[in-house]
């Protein structure tokens, strides 16, 4: 085995050692990797991991066994997920009863456990390895390209797969300008959701007077819905750092942090892991790589605030104040973090710098749209068929990621919208799906980029109902320290309130979209500015709903308490009783082999006879 | 009191008294403790010299700091939005209702402290809820029911744990 104690004092060191790794790897070994991202692990394969090595130790065999722990793999719908060596062979849904049959047949004896492969839901056929499944096929995976592969608790896992070469390329080759140029070539906008040219960013903070120079890594990854980040951390948190040290030598700072949200405890422990291992290997500190570069990182846990997502508001939470935003007539990048230059970039951002340096920036630029280079990480989640983590070429249209990797909506249901951009995005119909996915034509159809969720509505979610689902969200998550946004929201929230309540009033989606307005000129940050892009969008694409709840009193797809009712279709029902003994206000009358009746005047509408009717008898009408 | 300085003592050298790190210091407290208890956070005001007020702002700020004592189960459901779209606000509701507990709030025989949550961030498992850190996918009301009714209270693990001390 290899030292731990390795300390690299010169550029050349990374490849000697990367070289070394890899030829101690040597062909006849075999490896098993266990996805434990948080979606596997949920599924117990902590426990099969365990298993495997359990396994791998009393195998007596002369071949080398080996069980790792990797970061997710993105296809979570079919978690837990199992990889072995060689082959390929991609298991998926594994349970613990598996492990002995697939360490037996595959890892020793080399044959396919036909049962544990992905089936195509349209061919049948199966899939031996990932690249052969339509979730995979259509993917192009540069920052989520290692994730999956290597162990995100293992530095020297990062190394053997060119982990750090950049940083040496950087350290040894280049000026902090080419570096910049290098990144404008590549034409990298940041993927937190603003879209902000990376590279300008950079040199603002650059040519900045002042100093120190702070870079902030955003980890705050607060858009419900969106795991990119989590998972990035959490899968390969040497590419976050790699990609602040070459910004930061770029920039000229020596201090960078990363800020953490509450809820991802496995991304803060891996990034602690990978900043000491890290610090071990001579690769933060001082006089990295033997150069006269120094820069050192530490992290912080956010403490459950939306706004800190916000880069003024981050800030403020990392001076200790509470996570109240700012006006930006001021940059941060001349004054930010205790009044210094500081250079803010999500975490997606920063795991695409080394990437760049590796590839070219010229190279990178090929792949996107004209203003959109690169590619984007997805979270495809809510009614689609394969939920998880995906990552397409800038460009790719709309309908590709839904029915092509998202395998389209699931339970025969219809189509209805794509929410993208989390709280400050908005809803494309089905007439946009066929919109090429990059910031600029996402941002004409009223949503925007933002970070990368992107959740998928069917038939039986009411628009009305998203709307106020997103104005809650914002009217609880907003600092309070603008009026536009403390009483607007409220107030928007009110109104949608009683639409959706079946009081709404005729001029309410007018109000709205007056208060809308107002908010968009008038609040004092992002948040703010865009918390009414919800019900902007909503109500351009889909004001035929907010009209059936105002006037007719009607909720069309079903969703709103109070504007439908439900009634038992006598002949579906089997008079089974079930109904009838958990209905809590005894609304439902009926005898055995006599089909059950609702009495509409006690119905308080709780939905429960129809959550429960095992032959889906109770109608929604 | 003496030993309440000891755990902020202990805190404040952990981040050489730096001011910026306080909300690293209050979340370490809370770990310490569950919750900020009263006396702790005037120790910690007084020791870094900044004014009660601001500390109870930041406390109140930012949703994770809790200035209560917790259930002896963390109960976390996560209210992103496919969750919600996936019917976790009935889960809320039911639970609610069982236990007579608001989120955020504690059930009244401090059985577990029930956390309404924006995203956890493991949407493909919609609804999710996180019981002491152990996820559960797919959940419905029932199935939360279920599974909150099978948390032992807290003198029962207390018991247990001071069972198995003993017998050290």
């Amino acid at each position: 085995m290899i030292s731990v104690s390795t300390r690299f004092t010169s550029c050349a060191d990374i490849e000697t050692f990367a070289q070394k790794l890899r030829s101690e790897g040597g062909p006849a070994s075999k490896l098993v990797r266990v996805c434990i991202g948080t979606g596997c692990s949920a599924k117990g394969s902590r426990r099969l991991y365990e298993l495997f090595c359990e396994a791998a130790k009393q195998s007596g065999q002369d071949v080398r066994v080996e069980a790792k722990c990797v970061g997710c793999h993105g296809f979570c719908e079919r978690g837990p997920i199992v990889v072995v060596e060689p082959g390929d062979i991609f298991y998926q849904r594994v349970e613990e009863p598996d492990v002995a049959e697939i360490f037996r047949e595959t890892v020793l004896g080399a044959r396919v456990v036909e049962r544990l492969l992905y089936e195509d839901p349209g061919t049948g056929k199966k899939a031996e390895k990932a690249n052969e499944i339509d979730f995979y096929k259509v993917q192009e995976r540069i920052v989520l390209g290692n994730n999956g592969l290597i162990d995100p608790t293992k530095i020297t896992d990062y190394i053997a797969e060119g982990g750090y070469k950049a940083l040496a390329k950087v350290l040894s080759s280049m000026t902090p300008d080419d570096v910049i140029s290098e990144v404008e070539a590549a034409g990298l906008r940041g993927r937190g959701g603003g879209g902000f040219p990376t590279a300008r960013k950079w040199r603002s903070c650059r040519e900045a007077q002042g100093s120190p120079k702070y870079v902030i890594c955003n980890g705050d990854e607060g858009d419900p819905g969106a795991f990119m980040d989590r998972s990035i951390m959490e899968g390969n948190p040497h590419s976050v750092i790699e990609g602040m040290l070459i910004g930061a030598y770029a920039i000229g700072s020596e201090q960078g942090y990363i800020y953490v949200r509450n809820e991802y405890p496995l991304a803060v422990e891996h990034l602690k892991m990978a900043i000491s291992q890290a610090r071990e290997f001579g690769l933060l500190g001082k006089n990295i790589l033997g150069s006269s570069f120094s820069f050192d990182i530490r992290i912080n846990r956010g403490g459950g605030a939306f706004v800190c997502g916000e880069s003024t508001a981050l800030m403020a939470s990392l001076e200790g104040r509470t996570g109240e935003p700012r006006a930006k007539y001021i940059h941060t990048v001349e004054s930010g973090l205790w009044e210094k230059p500081t250079n803010l970039n999500n975490v997606e951002t920063w795991a695409n710098i080394p990437a760049i340096i590796n590839r070219g920036g010229k190279s990178f630029a090929d792949i996107g749209t004209e203003k959109s280079k690169g590619t984007k990480v997805f979270s495809l989640v809510g009614k689609v068929v394969n939920s998880g983590l995906v990552e397409v070429p800038m460009g790719i249209r709309l309908r590709q990621i839904i029915d092509d990797i998202g395998g389209g909506i699931p339970d025969g249901k219809r189509f209805k919208a794509v929410q993208t951009g989390g709280p400050s995005g908005g809803c494309i119909p089905a007439e946009h799906l066929d919109t090429r996915v990059d910031f600029d034509e996402l941002t004409k159809l009223g949503s925007m980029m933002g970070s990368g969720g992107m959740i998928v509505m069917d038939e039986d979610t009411c628009m009305v109902n998203v709307a106020k689902y997103f104005t809650n969200f914002l009217q609880k998550e907003s600092c309070g320290k603008c009026t536009p946004c403390r009483e607007g929201l409220a107030q928007m929230l009110y109104i949608l309130d009683r639409i959706t309540d079946g009081e709404g009033q005729v001029g309410d989606v007018e109000r709205l979209e007056g208060l809308a307005e107002l908010l968009e000129v008038t609040a004092l940050c992002a948040l703010g500015k865009t918390a009414a892009n919800p019900i902007i969008s909503t109500i351009r694409y889909f004001r035929d709903e907010y009209d059936a709840h105002i006037k007719e009193k009607r909720c069309p797809a079903k969703d709103c308490r109070g504007l439908f009712r439900y009634d038992i279709d006598p002949e579906a029902c089997k008079a089974c009783g079930i109904c009838l003994k958990n209905c809590p206000v005894d609304a439902i009358t009926g005898e055995k082999k006599v089909p059950h009746v609702i009495d509409q005047e006690k119905c308080t509408l709780c939905g429960t006879c129809w959550e429960k009717c095992p032959f889906a008898a109770v109608l929604k009408v | 009191m003496a030993q309440d300085n000891k755990i902020i003592e202990q805190i404040v050298d952990r981040y050489d008294a730096d001011v910026g790190m306080l909300i690293p210091m209050m979340q370490d407290l809370q770990a310490e403790c569950g919750y900020l208890p009263a006396e702790h956070v005037r120790c910690l005001s007084k020791r870094l010299g900044i004014p009660l007020s601001r500390l109870y702002a930041v406390a109140t700020f930012y949703s994770s700091f809790r200035l209560a004592p917790k259930g002896a189960h963390d109960v976390t459901l996560c209210m992103g939005t496919v969750c919600y779209l996936k019917g976790s606000g009935r889960i809320s509701e039911a639970i609610c209702r069982e236990f007579r507990v608001e989120p955020g709030g504690t059930t009244r025989d401090r059985l577990f402290s029930f956390q309404a949550v924006n995203c956890v961030g493991a949407c493909a498992l919609a609804p999710v809820m996180v019981v002491d850190g152990k996820y559960y996918d797919g959940a419905t009301p029932d199935s939360a029911l279920e599974i909150l009714h099978k948390l032992h209270p807290a003198e029962e693990a207390a018991e247990t744990t001071t069972k198995e001390a003993q017998s050290d």
